[in-house]
């Protein structure tokens, strides 16, 4: 047994026999714990206070493995993939496994799922942790077979040396494993080349699939708490700035059940001028939080509208110097002065919502040792935690977050703000409540995707060649409004900028001179809580970046495919490096001419139709996954409506873990990419949001779904993330495909040609 | 009370008159796989089948179902019911999965009264249903398989 330093935090993977079951995890040792410590705790069931386990699984004596996934299921299928990485690694029999999502726990370390970083940041994790389980596995069954290890194989949950072989079952129930891996043995053990892989790559049944098709799966909103009343919020005028004058209950006294009116007093401040009505029937909640009225004072964004919230993008971005430096390449002063000609252009998204099927809820109870349960579907636990102790004020540690599926994340539930007035309305009212936003009050409440606005300015020499391209990029900024800590610092030292709300500007084209400039719309920031939401920033910017840049192609008379070609040449910093960089901009440059053939791009189109090109590159720089789209529209030149006839996708996401789930997540994200080019956009007005459900709100449905076809490029590369990138291109590739068919620029999103 | 058969056996609801069907079926009789979305009726993931039509449960008051018969996806068994039900497995349809019991019910429906529907007719008998992950393709390719080219009928 590797002994460590005390004092030292490090990864290290533990393995031992609790009761009858192997558990093997890999994670952080906690300051000042060593491994044995860590073996002792684990044995005992107290791993907690000195293991932060990044992956933690469990073989029992029948064979079957368990694995506990600290990520969130809201439709990516996530567990199976993450538990398709470790089964391979491990030679597990995949009909033997299965997999939890835990509640929150400070043994887990940091729960966050979202930015399309699951497989991603855990790839690399899984796969060694895998390996050192198999390693173990192999070790014991050795001794119990009498032949070496190195003459053993591990497959479909059997360990084999010639004729000699144990099933997992027997070597569990048979095996010494007591036993730990440093950092060190951790690196390197022998992950398995790309060919000897046999459950990654593979089309498996997801494993929430079932459930969610026979109506048992359990979404946070199932949730049930014996002796829990039921509660509807009543929300302020205003976001930020209301406050309760007074409340009226009178007329809610007469209904059968009604419990009471609670002014939510939140002394983190997340959630202003709320009141919860509460009942002990649903039903009676509703009728009485109609019959509840409250007097407010409104805040000072009472009367802002997104004609207001736009102008203010507008005055910003247009801002000759303002803004957080983000990118400065070249001379963007002196491709300016020395211009032969110029051209410009802005570009807007409006209001966007998340509009999750599920609305928010939570119910919270206390236990008897002053515990707070939360039930609720999450997808960044860590980041409401701390929130959760101020509003509450006890410790984190007392607070525990129940997993459930969630019906629809794509960002909401990145924040788990819903959680406050619930749980002070249960310790108010001294009983478990469960939260229940309608659809109105959820759209209220929902953190939206703030209206941006993007500004381009190109330059051309004396032969009529690009030069530079200037760009600013004004928004409210979720991660201002949610994790201040994340915000990142000005390349020149100077401000700060949102990176989910910049990234996207930072493209594989390369340009003599590029600046980028990030702006705080603080406006926005002060009407609305703004949002993450599904593809965030790469979400607006690239609409502006890749329409402009058919501007650009336009201006210089190149077609637009062959123009991004010319300028993802692979040179300088945009040749990539380790990871998912691997080849940079040439795999970019591949996948645009993988789809521009399939497309038959450059052919003849009917009068009134065209094709129109876009690339993405992923939700970061450092992650990017490469992404080519072409859109076929039509358009009516009488009423200007624009029919989307077909899309065409060539996605590298390098290693695909799960195909059939992979290209799910291309399906609905191109989908989504469709819905917020043509189909959803809201409007603020006297504070908040108009279109407060689907009677004014209308996301795509069956009838307006294109043709799909999207192809995944066989990669044995660094695995990258899906979730959000394929919505990128989308809505750009319309634009100019609309460019293309009527000859219409269109710089607005969601696009009215009408 | 309200009596109406629920799933092939008779129940009695003691909710008042005008409270929905949804909430009756989850909160008070406890079967919650059918789901709240909008609440006017505008997503269909509420929909059960009511005398074996698809209706949307957040607007239909427990009074109109008295006496009549209501299934959910809990108590869909019918042929086309489980071949749907298969079909949603094999396509794996269902991503974030909160609207696809008003799904599976609403093509349940279709099913029943048109066993060989075409894309545009299952588009005509859909386009009420709202998936947000848009899953769409996955659903209409799940209906096509359960159909069967009209084997069901």
């Amino acid at each position: 047994m590797m002994k460590q330093q005390k004092g030292i935090s490090r990864r290290s993977f533990v393995a031992g026999m609790a009761g009858s079951s192997l558990m093997m995890g890999m994670g952080s040792l906690v300051t000042g714990c060593s491994v044995e410590q860590a073996s002792e705790a684990m044995a005992s069931g107290d791993l907690s206070k000195v293991f932060s386990p990044n992956i933690w699984f469990e073989l029992n004596g029948a064979g079957d493995v368990l694995i506990n996934v600290v990520r969130a299921e809201m439709g990516q299928h996530v567990g199976t993939s993450l538990a398709q990485i470790v089964a391979d690694e491990l030679g597990a029999d995949w009909s033997k496994v299965t997999f939890k999502h835990v509640d929150t726990d400070p043994k887990w370390g940091v729960m966050v799922t979202g930015g399309s970083w699951s497989v991603h940041t855990s790839f690399t994790m899984l796969s060694q942790a895998g390996a050192a389980g198999r390693t173990l596995l192999i070790d014991a069954a050795a001794k119990l077979m009498g032949v070496a290890a190195d003459s053993c194989m591990a497959e479909n949950g059997v360990v084999s040396s010639g004729s000699k072989s144990l099933t997992f079952a027997e070597i569990v129930s048979n095996g010494d494993f007591s036993r730990t891996l440093s950092e060190d043995e951790l690196a390197a053990m022998p992950v398995k080349a790309p060919a000897e892989r046999t459950v990654i790559g593979r089309d498996v049944r997801n494993l929430d699939v079932a459930p969610k098709s026979e109506g048992s799966a359990v979404y946070g909103l199932d949730a049930e708490l014996p002796g829990m009343a039921y509660a509807m919020p009543l929300l302020p005028p205003t976001r930020y700035g209301s406050t309760v004058n007074s409340i009226n209950d009178s007329a809610a006294k007469s209904i059968p059940g009604y419990v009471g009116a609670v002014p939510i007093n939140d002394p983190s401040q997340t959630v202003q001028g709320c009141v919860v009505v509460a009942a002990e029937t649903l039903p009676a909640a509703m009728k009485a939080a109609k019959a509840v009225t409250v007097d407010w004072s409104a805040g000072p964004t009472a009367n802002v509208d997104e004609a207001a919230i736009i102008a203010e993008g507008m005055r910003i971005a247009n801002d000759p110097e303002g803004g957080t430096l983000y990118v400065n390449e070249g001379d963007i002063a002196a491709a300016k002065s020395g211009a032969a000609n110029s051209m410009a252009a802005t570009y807007t998204t409006a209001t966007a919502l998340h509009f999750t099927m599920e609305p928010q809820n939570a119910l919270v109870g206390f236990d008897a040792e002053g515990r707070c349960h939360i039930h609720a579907g999450n997808q960044w636990q860590s980041l409401i935690l701390p929130y959760l102790a101020q509003a509450l004020e006890m410790p984190e540690s007392y607070i525990i977050i129940h997993s459930y599926y969630l019906g629809g994340g794509f960002g909401r539930r990145l924040f788990g703000d819903q959680m406050i007035p619930a749980a002070l309305a249960a310790r108010e009212l001294g009983r478990p409540v469960k939260l229940m936003f309608d659809r109105a009050a959820d759209t209220r409440f929902d953190c939206v995707r703030s209206p941006s606005v993007c500004s381009f300015q190109a330059t051309f020499d004396d032969n009529g060649a690009l030069t530079g391209v200037d760009h600013t990029v004004a928004a409210g900024w979720p991660t201002k409004g949610m994790a201040p800590s994340f915000l990142g610092t000005g390349i020149d030292g100077k401000g700060k900028f949102d990176g989910f709300s910049i990234s996207g500007a930072d493209h594989w084209y390369s340009l003599s001179s590029h600046r980028v400039r990030a702006m705080n719309n603080e406006l926005a920031q002060a009407t609305f809580l703004p949002g993450w939401l599904r593809a965030v920033g790469p979400g607006w910017i690239s609409w502006g970046v890749e329409s402009f840049l058919d501007e650009i192609a336009d201006q210089m008379g190149q077609d637009p495919v062959a123009m991004r070609m010319s300028l993802l040449d692979g040179a300088g910093k945009n040749a990539g490096g380790e990871g998912s960089t691997v080849g940079g901009a040439k795999r970019l440059a591949a996948v645009l001419k993988d789809v521009s053939e399939r497309a038959g791009w450059g052919r003849e189109m009917p009068a009134n139709e065209g094709l129109g090109v876009a690339v993405g590159h992923g939700q970061e720089r450092g992650m990017p996954t490469w992404i080519a789209c072409v859109a076929h529209v039509a358009v009516d030149p009488a009423s200007g409506d624009v029919s989307l006839k077909k899309l065409w996708q060539t996605i590298d996401v390098g290693t695909v873990v799960n195909p059939d789930g992979a290209m799910a997540q291309a399906e609905g994200a191109a989908l989504w990419g469709v819905s917020l080019a043509l189909h959803e956009g809201a409007n603020f007005a006297n504070g908040e949001v108009v279109e407060q459900n689907l009677d004014r709100y209308t996301p795509m449905r069956m009838a307006d779904v294109p043709e799909l076809d999207i192809a995944f490029v066989d990669s044995q590369e660094f695995p990258s993330g899906l979730g959000e990138p394929p919505l990128i291109p989308v809505a750009p590739a319309i634009g100019n495909a609309i460019f293309a068919a009527s000859g219409k620029r269109v710089r607005d999103l969601p696009i009215k040609l009408a | 009370m309200i009596d109406f058969v629920l799933n092939g056996e008779v129940v009695s609801a003691s909710s008042d008159d005008d409270t929905p069907l949804l909430w009756v079926l989850r909160e008070e009789l406890k079967l919650r796989g059918t789901k709240f979305g909008c609440g006017i009726a505008q997503c269909g993931a509420c929909t059960v089948h009511i005398d074996g039509n698809p209706m949307r449960s957040c607007v239909m008051p427990i009074s109109a179902v008295a006496g009549k018969s209501v299934t959910t996806i809990e108590g869909l068994a019918t042929p086309a019911g489980d071949a749907l039900k298969t079909a949603w497995t094999e396509a794996q349809v269902p991503q974030c999965g909160y609207c696809q019991s008003g799904q599976i019910m609403q093509a349940a429906g279709l099913l029943e009264k048109n066993p060989n529907p075409s894309d545009v007719e299952i588009v005509d008998a859909m386009n009420g249903n709202l998936c947000r992950c848009m899953a769409y393709p996955r659903i209409k390719k799940a209906i096509k398989t359960a159909a069967n080219g009209g084997a069901l009928s």
